[in-house]
């Protein structure tokens, strides 16, 4: 079987390798178990295309690691299969503003 | 590729008329005039400010003498700041038909709309005669931007212009990527592909000028549809968008206004220097293009998540979806379906060798999907900055 023959049903992407999360590519319910590496990932939250999950566990002040880079720290303690965005970590530059 | 001989010697891809409003008060007998025409080539441009400003003064003069304008109609009420006259005879000394039309002169909205949409008649028909040239890939500057980014933005279309840009840069063309403000979190992976290290410096300091302008400001460079899309940080979105342009060295830095002296890749700062005066670097999308087409770029590869619609004025903008879901439902508005790739239909080299195949069918001149669409936005406001340094554009 080629890979054109399997239904496409999303993944999650980690870019780099020393990434502490992971991008989905669908969205995926609460609950979803979702293969990574060589692994899998539960997840605790419904997370919808584009966001971020954490693939290990995230304390207070971390760094989150994306494109082998950090993109922010962390403002609360994350755990695997979680959401991260803007309830839990913020940048270590410039505030992400609201609508309105 | 066939395209139109300037008198610069810089070719064009297209051959437009631009009516210019030189005041917001001008800006519906502008329009009145343009309007009718729009189908024909012809397209309207203005700057809405009464006071002077030496940047917007500088981008309307490269802009009408943009290689894909061959002739220019000025709109002037009469009272207002602009130098006219000025704009008039640098339009004048590149060869290219121009002419004023002053409301307050020509008798009002009824005559000048007249007078104007006359001019512009006869202009459309002295364009048969501008010479045609052949154009190669070192004829062209290309520019790209990103608008409407989420997080699909960094994982698909931006890599895929990364890759194009690579290919152009490859083949002596000049390429421009810009936002420094987006840049903010890259600077020292930045500043090590420069080809000296006195321009390594330059651009550094362009990404830490522009952390401190947004920092004075309040706010990143960051919409709410970027969070609704799955960016967090300023720091996330620029990775994303620093991927555009691609693993080559950079050959130099300019600001608006300033033409690539040769092929390369090059960043354009578009902060301002000095304190904050006039509030955002730029204030939309299109203020962005602007500078891009005002440093001779002769299209943008515009890369969206979210989905913009907006092409330009003067130079088209090709449009990379980012987001499959996106593209599905904005599928007239896209030139090119990068969101395929996180569906596993398509490689990033497949999608960067298309966007490559679409840079040269636009050069020919293949029409955009926005182009298709009527899109001809223009945006230009108040800023100010300080000339290039000397480290900018090494030799």
């Amino acid at each position: 079987m080629s890979v054109n023959d399997v239904p496409f049903r999303g993944r999650l992407l980690r870019l780099a390798a020393a990434d502490n999360v992971a991008v989905a590519t669908v969205d995926f319910p609460a609950g979803a178990v979702i293969p990574l590496d060589d692994g899998q990932i539960t997840l605790v939250t419904l997370v919808t295309m584009g966001h971020k999950v954490a693939v290990a566990p995230i304390a207070v002040g971390e760094k989150i690691i994306k494109y082998g880079c950090p993109i922010g720290s962390a403002i609360r303690a994350i755990h695997i299969g979680e959401h991260v965005h803007t309830h839990n970590i913020k940048s270590d530059y410039l505030p992400t503003h609201p609508r309105g | 590729m066939q395209g139109f001989l300037r008198s610069d010697g810089r070719k064009g891809i297209r051959n437009y008329v631009v009516v210019a409003y030189l005041v917001e008060c001008a800006h519906h007998v502008a329009r009145e005039i343009a309007l009718p025409l729009r189908e024909q080539g012809v397209q309207l441009i203005g700057f809405p400010g009464c006071y002077p400003n030496a940047y917007a003064n500088r981008i309307m003069r490269r802009i009408c003498t943009h290689p894909n304008v061959g002739a220019v109609l000025l709109v002037s009420l009469g009272c207002e700041s602009f130098d006219r006259d000025g704009l008039a005879e640098i339009v004048h000394q590149s060869g290219r038909p121009v002419q004023t039309l002053v409301i307050q002169q020509a008798g009002g909205t009824r005559a000048t709309i007249r007078d104007g949409r006359a001019w512009v008649e006869q202009a459309l028909a002295q364009l048969h005669d501008v010479p045609r040239a052949e154009v190669s890939i070192t004829d062209l500057v290309v520019g790209t931007i990103c608008g409407g980014s989420d997080a699909t933005s960094g994982l698909t279309a931006n890599p895929v212009i990364g890759k194009a840009f690579d290919w152009l840069v490859d083949h002596g063309a000049a390429a421009i990527f810009e936002e420094t403000n987006e840049l903010v979190g890259c600077e020292e992976h930045l500043a090590s592909r420069a080809v000296t290290p006195e321009l390594g410096r330059e651009l550094f300091n362009a990404v830490v000028k522009a952390e401190d302008y947004h920092r004075v400001l309040g706010h990143g460079s960051f919409a709410p549809g970027n969070a609704e899309g799955g960016l967090t940080t300023q720091e996330e979105k620029s990775l994303g968008a620093y991927a555009k342009s691609g693993s080559r060295s950079v050959a130099g830095m300019l600001k608006p206004g300033d033409l690539p002296p040769h092929g390369g890749l090059y960043l354009l700062d578009v902060v301002p220097d000095g304190e904050v005066r006039f509030g955002f670097p730029n204030i939309a999308d299109n203020a962005e293009a602007v500078e891009l087409i005002a440093c001779g770029a002769h299209m943008i590869l515009f890369s969206t998540g979210r989905g913009s619609v907006v092409g330009s004025a003067v130079s088209p903008m090709i449009k990379i979806c980012a987001n499959p879901a996106t593209y599905r439902r904005l599928r007239e508005d896209m030139d090119v379906d990068a969101g395929r790739i996180l569906e596993d239909r398509g490689t990033l080299d497949e999608v960067g060798r298309e966007v490559v195949d679409c840079v040269l069918r636009t050069a020919a001149g293949q029409p955009t999907a926005s182009e298709s669409l009527g899109h001809q936005e223009f945006l230009l406001t108040y800023k100010s900055f300080e000339p290039l340094g000397p480290a900018c554009l090494p030799r």
